[in-house]
């Protein structure tokens, strides 16, 4: 141990003498090796913070994320993504000023790359949801070391989801009538109309998640706007300049200093929280009724979009099951997201992986490997009651439409592929997570999440379009074909969320500090001060 | 009301005016109160449950994440919060029920798919929504409102120490409103209990 008082380590620290303090050290572990979190010994907990870090050097990683300056493969994804994300706007803009007959929509196919985005996109949100409330109520404390990334996910999510339905509705600028708004024509929008519900549905859990978000970043803003205070009361000098993916950072110097800035913004959002315990106390509660409202809340808003599609009287659409099992489903994909977004972040950021350990990692396998059996059950029983339920129209929907490919069968699903890309995707490929050393390996555990996400996007496609593309009259039969206007909008979905992630990534606190604090053993007011008993 | 006046004092100086200080420093500047420092989340612990001992009633533990059972050691009473936040629960349900009420059965009522637009389930989804939404905006400005944010100063930021208790610092501050306050006894407790680094905190405001 060094001879340095901490108080003098921290100053030096805060003054920029001490350099970057996320230089990333010597990686003892490496990528895919046991971190020492996964041990099954009865009785022995898993170390959530690794490498026997204090509480002030869990500040200190991650706030350097916020405060370093950001690392070139961040300036090259942004660059990339937000391109991407412009293409999308673009996309959309064109749309809007000629009409949704740029998607390859037709008459019998009215819904198609549209509300399957739009279905995608919010279903990966409940992965935050869940982590964030049914996991805080179940007292799971590893979900400290996600739930940050995974509500911020669920926001930009939800962000990418809103699009599609505002969008899909051809004349966009009519979109308010979605809302009880009193107006010329004296009519009132339907409430007894899924559609209606979705919308209700949808921009509560848009905001409830937005304010959960925001409440719990509340303390974790109020300690990045502190260090920048305390770099300004130093007298710590840095210059503005805006880096550049390749070469030198330009410098701007007419512009007011990073800290400055931060103390302003950072300083805005934490409303003066001051690290009271009495404020603490009812913080906690505030946690509490939130965590106790967005979890039903979490179920309702996936099961009412399933409710678009089961309470029509279309043949695959028609079905009882569709509630729990697009829940399930959301789950499934909203996890396979996070691991998607993590397991990278875990190699690039330095000390990530201190705190964010492979028995994360593996904990969140599992879920996937569960809700992936519970998506692969929904599928079967869905085909079981199609024959078992005696109605022709929809045992075609199924075996027809969906499952016998059209190569075996002149009658068969043109869509087979869909269809077996889905079960492959979904309910084969998390299979491998009951091999330990598998659903223990970041790599494979990225792979499979990748599959699923791929999976689940062809789930909602074949669910919609499978069944819409089929009427009970042959004569209406037609197939649906994207246009590059269709895809190059669900690319630029992609890029927008890549983008917003990316820039939470580098300007807010990824991990929830303080809650990551309250779970360390330093914590404990109870612990002896040696650390000995 | 004695507490309300003060805060709204604090808000809005030029329309209340703030109460003559009890405590003044050499140069004239309103005393806050005074502050000490612990290391460990433990020493911050047991040195709350002797100042709530001591009979301290304005005073505060300021630590970088909830420490568990301080509001015992503190002896902080159950907020009212979630008392708001089912009210609110309960406007949200009302004025869904008021909303889908008045607009599709007294304004227009028009009947889809044959249905008897006086079939109640098909309100439920909307009613739980706005339930929902009331109570989260509730419960998020509840919180802040009890604790008398956003304030964006506070005597406390004087004290450049301060601002690590958002770090790895546990800070016990002692409010010269308390009437136990003594300029001369009080940092001498505060000592006693274990705290490091005792400054007086001055209010400039």
């Amino acid at each position: 141990m060094s001879s340095i008082h901490p108080d003098q380590t921290t100053a030096e620290r805060l003054a920029g003498l001490r350099g970057d303090p996320n230089a990333p050290g010597p990686d003892v572990r490496g990528s895919t090796g046991d971190d020492g979190t996964l041990i099954e010994t009865p009785g022995t907990r898993a170390p959530l913070v690794l490498s026997d870090r204090s509480i002030g050097e869990v500040t200190d990683i991650i706030c350097g994320y916020a405060e370093s300056a950001p690392p070139k493969w961040w300036l090259a994804t942004i660059t990339i993504a937000a391109s991407v994300a412009g293409i999308g706007q673009f996309m959309i803009l064109y749309l809007i000023i000629t009409g949704v007959g740029v998607w390859g929509l037709n008459n019998q196919v009215d819904w198609a790359w549209d509300i399957t985005n739009f279905v995608f996109w919010i279903g990966i949100g409940h992965a935050g949801t869940l982590i964030s409330a049914i996991l805080c109520l179940l007292k799971q404390k590893w979900r400290t070391a996600v739930n940050r990334s995974a509500e911020a996910m669920t926001i930009f999510a939800v962000i990418c989801a809103g699009i599609f339905p505002g969008i899909h509705v051809g004349r966009v600028w009519m979109a308010w009538m979605l809302f009880p708004i009193p107006n010329s024509n004296g009519i009132w929008p339907n409430f007894r109309s899924p559609l209606l519900w979705d919308v209700f549905a949808v921009s509560t859990y848009a905001t409830v998640s937005l304010l959960f978000w925001y409440m719990g970043m509340i303390p974790d803003l109020a300690t990045l706007r502190d260090r920048c205070d305390a770099r300004l009361r130093a007298g710590v000098k840095r210059a503005f300049a805006l880096p550049m993916p390749v070469g030198k950072d330009l410098p701007l110097p007419f512009l007011p200093s990073p800290d400055r800035v931060g103390a302003f913004v950072y300083g805005l959002f934490a409303m003066g929280w001051r690290f009271s315990s009495r404020h603490w106390h009812r913080y906690e509660a505030a946690y509490l009724i939130l965590a106790g409202i967005s979890t039903p809340l979490v179920l309702s808003v996936h099961s009412i979009v399933s409710f678009d599609f089961a309470t029509s009287i279309l043949p695959g659409w028609h079905t009882t099951i569709f509630p729990p099992y697009f829940v399930a489903g959301a789950i499934f994909g909203g996890f396979a997201m996070v691991l998607l977004l993590l397991i990278p972040l875990r190699e690039l950021l330095p000390n990530f992986k201190d705190l964010l350990t492979l028995r994360h990692l593996e904990n969140m396998a599992k879920i996937i490997l569960l809700t992936g059996m519970m998506v692969g059950f929904a599928y079967s029983m869905e085909f079981f009651i199609a024959w078992y339920g005696a109605n022709e129209f929809e045992f075609a929907a199924f075996a027809n439409n969906r499952v016998t490919p059209i190569w075996l069968d002149a009658n068969g699903a043109p869509y087979w592929w869909a269809y077996w890309a889905m079960i492959t995707c979904n309910v084969l490929s998390p299979q491998v997570f009951w091999f330990r050393k598998l659903r223990q390996n970041p790599l494979v555990i990225w792979i499979v999440a990748l599959l699923v996400t791929v999976g689940m996007w062809f789930e909602r496609f074949v669910i919609i379009v499978t069944s819409l593309h089929r009427a009970f009259l042959p004569g209406e039969w037609h197939m649906f074909y994207p246009t590059w206007v269709d895809i190059l909008t669900f690319v630029g979905s992609c890029g927008i969320f890549l983008t917003l992630f990316m820039l939470f990534v580098k300007f807010l606190p990824v991990f929830a500090m303080a809650e990551l604090k309250a779970v360390m053993p330093e914590a404990d007011p109870h612990a002896d001060h040696e650390g000995a008993h | 009301m004695a507490t309300i006046k003060t805060a709204v004092a604090d808000y809005l100086p030029g329309l209340v005016a703030r109460p003559d200080p009890k405590f003044v420093t050499e140069d004239g500047t309103r005393v806050y109160g005074v502050s000490c420092e612990f290391e460990t989340a433990a020493d911050a612990y047991h040195a709350a449950e002797k100042v709530r001992d001591a009979g301290f009633k304005h005073w505060d533990l300021y630590s970088p994440f909830p420490i568990h059972g301080v509001e015992e050691a503190m002896g902080i009473r159950r907020t009212i919060l979630p008392v708001i936040s089912f009210g609110a629960a309960v406007t949200g349900v009302l004025c869904a029920l008021a909303l889908q009420y008045y607009t599709n059965l007294v304004d227009y009522t028009f009947i889809v798919q044959g249905k008897d637009p006086r079939a109640w389930e098909a309100y439920i989804p909307v009613t739980f929504e706005l339930g929902v939404l009331f109570c989260a905006f509730a419960t998020l400005g509840g919180m802040l409102m009890l604790n008398g944010l956003p304030r964006f100063h506070h005597p406390l930021f004087n004290n450049d120490r301060f601002l690590k208790t958002s770090d790895d610092r546990f800070v016990i501050a002692i409010e010269a409103e308390d009437d136990k306050f003594d300029p001369e006894s009080t940092p001498a407790m505060l000592e006693s209990i274990g705290g490091s680094e005792i400054t007086l905190i001055e209010d400039d405001a």
